[in-house]
């Protein structure tokens, strides 16, 4: 089992290189990212179904005792986050096989794609704050080289934000992971609770503080969400969709994984503040839109709120409803933006007052924009009725009732801007006007992109079909994570 | 650490920071490798006294070797992402003639229409 893990970030990085060497044939770079995400997606499953049968799995690079090595740590919740992550890397990149736009305006795309996967299954399966920061790094160089792909303009206007932002972020963080050294002697996060739990309490929330920054840059969080709704969309669809669904989510997974682990006993009325804020002024943002993309990418920060929720609210039944939280917004948002994609394509345009009456033109496009919309606002019977069921309920358990009615509200308004792109982009006339002669329908005239955008949105009704049995499996790596003793003796038996 | 240690990256850190906050990408890019080393130092000093090699010959004091090979990664992740940026700046000088880091435009666009914002019924 174990000996599989630095399989999920060497094969996609052997795939980058080996991209790169094959950089005249196209055809060659495709078959070797196709064969690259389907083998990490394979090693993923593997992965979580071993980890949930046999507990904790753990690699130390080089044959090291794992004190000192470099470790790869895979427990319930970073193997269940790397598995979804994989599957949408995988279903994102067939979308844009299919729409056969990305690649040939540019040959960095496979090798910066193959490498964003391997960043992200580092990030997932990093023992150490350090090499979480180095994963980070990785998957957000290949994000600046997939978000300035085509060197246009508006790309490169938005991705100097961007990377400077981010660059900043990483600052922050190395910082954060300095004076943790300084403090602790370690980085190995088995080791740190133990040894931070030691610390004076002024030096701990100092150190908390400092990784909360950082990877709240990266998740979105109020008051620094600023650069999202700027660099997301300019980006390709593809590459938008994907970082809609996975790059803020690392953030969060950062942040859960810190709170419970290193500092699980740190007050979070600043950051269940945080989540409020993040929720309402997200939602707000989306409403003054007037642009799919831009909408879409407002609503993931007000969703990072409902995630940071859950953090802040604390205890295993949260950080459980945060977990499946999570589990189901990376494909509803993913296929959101798929959904976009079509649109654009079709249409040639994002823009609400340029786009209209799409349900008549197309029925089944309209459903599948439909179920992800409601299930994002949270409607019963979908995924995120589940999701926000699960956090609401915790925050009334514990009686936190402003959190609650921000919750509630916020899930109302995500309806509202969600019927204003719907009574925008596919209610009314058609326009511009379906091309003459035209007979098959939006859906037949893209089979490969509507082929995995249906195939996501099935994935998220069976995310609330199989809806007890997942937040079952939620449960379970929520214990993982909540308990620091697991994972300590995990590591260091 | 030493107080011409800390000296060092204050400045380092004060002029890094000064540098980011104008609007020209290239002091921007300058900014940051100030502050990247800044951040580098700061890593280094987490490693005991200073002066001191590390693990020679395993006898006596000897400085920890392991936030050197840190500062070591993180060198070379900096030195890439400064290329990047600079890559990027000669890019958007090729585009329109100068580096200077735009607004927004559906910010600015948004902002400008704050009169007509109100009739399509915002609730902010």
């Amino acid at each position: 089992m174990s000996e599989l893990l630095p399989l999920a970030i060497v094969v996609p990085l052997a795939g980058a290189a080996l991209s790169l060497l094959a950089i005249r044939s196209r055809r060659a770079q495709r078959a070797i990212n196709v064969i690259g995400a389907v083998t990490t997606t394979v090693i993923s499953i593997v992965v979580l179904i071993g980890v949930d049968r046999d507990g904790t799995a753990v690699a130390s690079m080089g044959g090291w005792p794992s004190r000192i090595a470099i470790n790869l740590v895979a427990d319930r919740f970073s193997a269940l986050m790397l598995t979804v992550s994989s599957t949408m890397l995988l279903a994102v990149l067939l979308y844009a096989l299919g729409q056969r736009a990305d690649d040939e305006r540019s040959r960095w795309y496979h090798p910066a794609y193959l490498a964003l996967i391997a960043g992200v299954s580092g990030a997932f399966l990093a023992g150490d704050l350090f090499n979480l920061f180095v994963w980070f790094e990785v998957l957000l160089i290949a994000s600046y080289v997939l978000l300035t792909l085509e060197g246009n303009d508006g790309q490169i206007r938005s991705g100097t934000t961007y990377v400077v932002l981010n660059v900043i972020e990483s600052f922050v963080l190395v910082t954060g992971v300095a004076l943790i050294f300084a403090a602790t002697g370690t980085l190995n996060m088995a080791e740190l609770p133990e040894r931070l739990a030691a610390l004076p309490d002024g030096v701990r929330m100092g150190l908390n503080l400092l990784l909360l920054i950082a990877f709240g840059l990266k998740a979105a969080v109020f008051p620094l969400f600023s650069w999202l709704p700027d660099s997301y969309p300019a980006a390709p669809s593809p590459v938008s969709a994907v970082f809609a669904g996975l790059l803020t989510k690392i953030g969060v997974y950062a942040i859960v994984r810190t709170q419970t682990l290193l500092f699980p006993d740190s007050n979070r009325t600043l950051l269940l503040v945080v989540a409020g804020l993040t929720m309402v002024i997200g939602v707000l943002g989306a409403i003054a839109q007037s642009d799919m993309k831009r909408i879409l990418s407002f609503h993931i920060i007000s969703q990072i709120g409902y995630m940071i929720m859950g953090v802040a609210l604390g205890g295993v039944a949260a950080i459980t409803a945060t977990i499946f939280y999570m589990l189901h917004h990376i494909p509803v948002k993913t296929s959101l933006f798929l959904v976009e994609g079509i649109v654009e394509r079709e249409t040639g345009s994002s823009t609400l007052n340029k786009v209209s009456g799409l349900a008549r033109r197309s029925g089944p496009l309209a459903a599948l924009f439909l179920i992800p919309a409601f299930s994002l606002a949270g409607l019963p019977p979908f995924s995120g009725f589940l999701g926000k069921l699960a956090v609401v309920t915790e925050g009334v358990d514990q009686a936190s009732w402003w959190i609650v009615a921000a919750a509630l509200a916020v899930s109302l308004m995500t309806l509202v801007s969600m019927l204003k792109i719907w009574t925008g982009a596919f209610w009314g006339e058609p326009k511009p006007a379906a091309p003459e002669g035209q007979r098959p329908g939006i859906l037949h005239r893209h089979p490969m992109m509507s082929a995995v955008t249906t195939a996501v949105v099935a994935l998220t009704l069976a995310i609330a079909l199989f809806g007890g049995p997942l937040y079952r499996f939620c449960e379970r790596a929520a214990i993982d994570a909540t308990n620091t003793t697991t994972y300590s003796t995990a590591v260091i038996p | 650490m030493s107080i011409e240690q800390a000296f060092l990256i204050a400045v380092l850190a004060g002029t890094g920071t000064y540098l980011v906050m104008h609007r020209t990408l290239t002091r921007i890019i300058l900014g940051l490798g100030l502050l990247g080393n800044a951040v580098n130092l700061l890593i280094l000093t987490s490693g005991d006294e200073p002066g001191q090699a590390p693990i020679v010959g395993r006898e006596g004091e000897f400085t920890d070797p392991v936030p050197q090979a840190l500062v070591l990664t993180a060198i070379v992740i900096g030195f890439g992402v400064i290329s990047f940026l600079l890559a990027m700046a000669y890019r958007a000088w090729t585009i329109d003639g100068n580096d200077e880091v735009e607004d927004d435009i559906a910010d600015r666009r948004l902002a400008e229409d704050t009169g007509t914002v109100a009739e399509h019924g915002e609730p902010t």
